[in-house]
């Protein structure tokens, strides 16, 4: 077996893939077409090196796997990369869904395509070191790298409103994670390195456990979003162009559950514990508030952008009820939001492209010029209510059982968010697909095109095979999961069991 | 063979002899062959920076000491010297646009930077204070002159005059200070000082309190910031970009040398004040740069923010605190000037331009000034994976571990503030429509700009050995 870097490839082909698309200079139309495929093949090429990444992998072992080690910075800060079964299923998103965001900007975007397409790429190099890198200060690097490259893509090609948008999207999310860094800080005096899997087995005193868990709170639940500190992503998802839609629902937020999974749970099991009622009484808030919410929106990316919200609040519900459904669970409903909040935004996109207007009220029986569009657009609807033999029925259903076993309330009241999420997503399938053609501007729309097919067919595939047949997804991470479940756990007894004998 | 006068060691004062003989020399060469030498006289006074720089680096490692302990050569020493005449001579290099304007031919421009510089590298050496006065007039009185250098200009004039009015009253305090310190300590060596203020006395403490005015007035720290904006507008603006540099380093070194070697007996004394300076510095260059317009007015802003940063390192009064101070001026000085070189391109048909609005388009017009400048404001700001970030990385570490946590929160809170205004420099490039085309850029202002640019975005990369010898240059403090 060959030894060389691969996760360190995977991480950093985009940024190789930036650099020979920024050196292919020129404006004119070869230019750009360039730019699309240069950018379309790396993202391609990195998808395939992942792909080793998941033939290599060993399920059975819930230890870091490809792990990579370098000196850096002195005194305990490492170039330290390395995977497990957490991280793995979102560099994978990650690398599978940044095609579909070229392909998709391949009509859409038409100036400064060689600024979009670097800005991308080197976008994807950050999300992906995101998840594998194992070290405190080179995570928050790669975590706070992100914001760079989203906020130009949101105020440059993004709507009318942009400039807010990009504005607000940036110093929420900063304003969380600079108090993360600080927590990274106390760490690193508390454990002497900023190493993650010494860290995990590093004892936290119960005082720093709780300022640190909120510390890391207020940055992941910016990131998720939680409610209340919700309301600068609809305003992203609005402003953003299509592909920013996508990744930003697809991956960007996934980053806020993988640090609860990867940091909040495993390095503060107290804290976690302490807090969870906290993030139960959140989650249901956000699963039903945001559902009602959604109900009333005009805007489809705004609809389906605080139903992003709901769902990540199955997420944050599950991860924190800390038992084996729960976390895994919510596991399996970020890669299932993933797959289908993308292909809704992308979804968005197809009728955007050919109207450029997002008001539901624009549209209307689509269905009888748009059959194919019409179908696509259904099962990713049927998905995000959760219908059985979608994948998001199998994230919600977890989540609810694992939560159901630690907090009948939250489990109840998380309940009503399915029948609630079935009210606005068929809603607003309704209002667009069915109904009589009426308008005048929709007469001449046009059905998907062959690109669209490419982008949107894979994605359904992906949704019905998870639905029906979780067992990848759910095998991938098991071995990590399960260690998790039974550190964060025994660390919850032994303190008990100490309170008990006092 | 020794190399000594009075019985005292020369060789630790060699390169501050050569760069005040060689300044000498040159501005013998102007005098005598008058106003036309002056492009002469900035090349050959980059050269003797160079020099005396690697004269610098060639000394022994190690603390050296000479003049009865005066005058101190160790490894923060020697580390801040080379910084600060690294910032001198690309200041000089970026000046040559500036100089080369026939009405503006005045070769004793470079010889004033030369005698600042020198004043800078005895100000960093200074063991105790009457060195430390020294350093810091003739380091002074230079920056004065050369402030009011666009002499036909009012608002470079009333720059200098202004400074020179402020510089004065902070040389008083200074001195004010020191005295009171003599008087309490009866000494004016820093290790004497340091092993009779054991006990905090109130004449000690007033001293103190007066001596650290004067120095903060020099970083420009709040409440001592009041001369920066206007200063900084009004001077031309390649001195505005060697205010922003050198003379920071000189001082933040003096600074750090002062409380850590003088004053380490009484830390809970100074660290109260640098405490609240350091919250005042990040607050006021944050909140008061966003009304700004004018790009060199909130350079000014910002640098007040950043000594503040720096001083955050300081205020924790470790070892980690004063490596720190030592990582936050190294890449602050490097986003300076690169700064400053892009404001220096910023030129329409000839003009320069000054005003925010100006740099609208940018990333149309020019896309790799346009680049550049958005990757050193992101790291102004303290963006990761830019240079920027590992400055605050460093500083806030130390505050951390010295459990100045109040100081350390909102020092980061100020920091989202901050963002906000770099954030909309960056708008104002790539959102909004061109304001016109720019003039092509001097090669001596791209240079320095892909130097500096490079700096910043590939920090990450040679992080590692940078942070060993601030580490090595901090322990040498202690």
């Amino acid at each position: 077996m060959t030894t060389w870097p691969i996760l360190s490839v995977t991480t950093f082909l985009p940024l190789v893939g930036a650099l020979i698309v920024y050196l292919s200079r020129g404006d004119d139309e070869a230019a750009k077409r360039n730019s699309r495929w240069i950018a379309l093949w790396t993202t391609l090429i990195t998808f395939a090196v992942s792909v080793i990444l998941v033939m290599r992998f060993d399920p059975a072992n819930p230890d870091f796997q490809f792990v990579e080690k370098a000196n850096w910075l002195a005194t305990g800060i490492t170039y330290h990369m390395g995977v497990d079964g957490i991280s793995l299923p979102l560099v994978i998103l990650t690398t599978a869904i940044m095609p579909f965001c070229i392909i998709a900007s391949w009509k859409a975007v038409t100036n400064r395509v060689r600024e979009y397409m670097m800005a991308f790429l080197i976008l994807e190099t950050l999300m992906i070191g995101t998840f594998s890198a194992l070290d405190l200060v080179l995570f928050y690097l790669f975590f706070e790298g992100g914001l760079i490259p989203m906020f130009l893509i949101i105020g440059v090609w993004g709507g009318p409103r942009r400039v807010y948008a990009s504005f607000k999207f940036f110093l929420y999310t900063l304003l969380g994670s600079v108090l993360m860094l600080l927590a990274i800080m106390a760490l690193y005096w508390n454990g002497g390195t900023t190493d993650i899997p010494t860290l995990m087995h590093t004892a936290v005193p119960r005082s720093l456990q709780t300022w640190a868990w909120l510390a890391f709170f207020a940055s992941f639940a910016v990131k998720m979003p939680m409610w209340p500190v919700h309301t600068w992503l609809p305003d992203a998802h609005v402003e953003a162009p299509t592909a920013g839609s996508v990744v930003l629902a697809a991956i960007l937020l996934k980053m806020g559950g993988y640090g609860f999974l990867r940091f909040s749970l495993p390095m503060f099991p107290l804290a976690s514990h302490d807090f969870a009622p906290l993030i139960f009484t959140l989650s249901a808030i956000a699963i039903i508030y945001t559902s009602l919410v959604a109900l009333m929106q005009e805007d489809m990316k705004k609809l389906i952008a605080y139903s992003s919200v709901a769902h990540m609040g199955f997420v944050t519900m599950g991860i924190f009820a800390g038992t084996m459904q729960g976390v895994a669970g919510g596991m399996f409903q970020m890669i299932s939001h993933g797959i289908v909040s993308g292909a809704l935004f992308l979804c968005v996109g197809v009728v955007y492209d050919r109207l450029h207007t997002r008001e539901i009220a624009a549209y209307g029986g689509l269905v009888n010029r748009m059959p194919l569009y019409a179908m696509t657009f259904m099962v990713f609807t049927m998905a995000n209510v959760g219908l059985p033999g979608t994948s998001g029925f199998v994230g919600e259903f977890m989540t609810l059982l694992g939560t159901f076993k630690v907090s009948i309330p939250t489990a109840f009241f998380a309940t009503f968010g399915v029948i609630l999420s079935a009210g606005y997503a068929l809603w607003l399938y309704r209002k667009v697909v069915f109904g009589a053609l009426v308008k005048p501007s929709l007469m001449s729309m046009k059905d998907l095109t062959l690109r669209e097919c490419v982008t949107l067919f894979p994605l359904i595939a992906l949704t019905i095979l998870f639905g029906v047949y979780p067992k990848p997804v759910l095998d991938m991470s098991a071995a990590s999961v399960q260690q998790l479940v039974n550190n964060y756990n025994t660390a919850v007894t032994a303190v008990k069991a100490a309170a008990l004998l006092q | 063979m020794s190399f000594e006068t009075a019985g005292y060691q020369l060789a630790p004062v060699l390169p501050e002899l050569v760069l005040a003989v060689g300044a000498m020399a040159l501005l013998m060469l102007g005098a005598y062959r008058g106003q036309g030498t002056t492009k002469t006289v900035t090349s050959l006074a980059v050269v003797l920076l160079i020099v005396v720089g690697a004269l610098v680096y060639m000394q022994p490692a190690g603390k050296q000491v000479t003049f009865g302990g005066s005058f101190i050569v160790d490894d923060f020493a020697r580390f801040m010297k080379i910084l600060a005449l690294i910032g001198s001579a690309v200041t000089l290099v970026l000046s040559t646009e500036f100089l080369s304007d026939p009405s503006r031919r005045i070769f004793e421009y470079s010889i004033l930077v030369l005698l600042s510089t020198l004043g800078m590298m005895v100000l960093i050496s200074a063991g105790d204070l009457i060195s430390l006065y020294l350093g810091l007039e003739l380091m002074s009185l230079a920056l004065y002159v050369v402030a009011a250098s666009n002499r036909d200009n009012a608002k470079s004039t009333e720059a200098g005059l202004k400074y020179f009015v402020l510089g004065a009253l902070s040389s008083g305090m200074l001195l004010y200070g020191a005295s009171l310190v003599y008087g309490f300590t009866g000494t004016v060596s820093f290790t004497g000082i340091a092993s009779a203020a054991t006990v905090s006395n109130v004449g000690l403490v007033f001293g103190l309190v007066f001596l650290l005015a004067g120095l903060c007035f020099k970083v420009s720290a709040v409440p001592f910031h009041m001369w920066t904006p206007d200063v900084y507008e009004g001077a031309p603006t390649p001195v505005t970009a060697f205010f922003a540099s050198a003379p920071k380093v000189a001082a933040l070194a003096v600074f750090t040398r002062v409380t850590l070697t003088a004053f380490p007996g009484i830390v809970s004394q100074w660290q109260q004040i640098l405490v609240f300076v350091a919250i005042a510095s990040m607050a006021l260059g944050s909140f008061a740069a966003i009304g700004q317009s004018n790009i060199k007015r909130l350079m000014a802003y910002s640098s007040i923010g950043h000594m503040g940063f720096a001083l955050v390192g300081l205020a924790s009064g470790t070892v980690e605190g004063a490596q720190g101070v030592l990582m936050y001026i190294v890449i602050y000085v490097a986003m300076t000037l690169g700064s400053f070189s892009i404001i220096l391109a910023m030129r329409r048909n000839g003009q320069a331009v000054e005003q925010i609005s100006d740099f609208a388009g940018l990333s149309r017009t020019n896309p790799l000034l346009a680049f550049m400048f958005a990757m050193l404001l992101f790291s102004l700001a303290g963006i990761p994976p830019l240079a920027g970030f590992f400055a605050k990385w460093y500083v806030f570490v130390a505050a951390i571990k010295a459990n100045l946590f109040t100081l350390a929160v909102i020092g980061v809170l100020t920091s989202v503030v901050g963002a906000y205004y770099y954030l909309a420099i960056v708008k104002t490039m790539y959102f909004d429509e061109p304001a016109g085309q720019v003039d092509p850029v001097r090669i001596e202002v791209r240079t320095v700009l892909a130097v500096a640019g490079l700096f910043n975005l590939l920090f990450a990369l040679f992080a590692g050995p940078v942070v060993s010898v601030a580490s090595a240059a901090a322990k040498s403090l202690f």
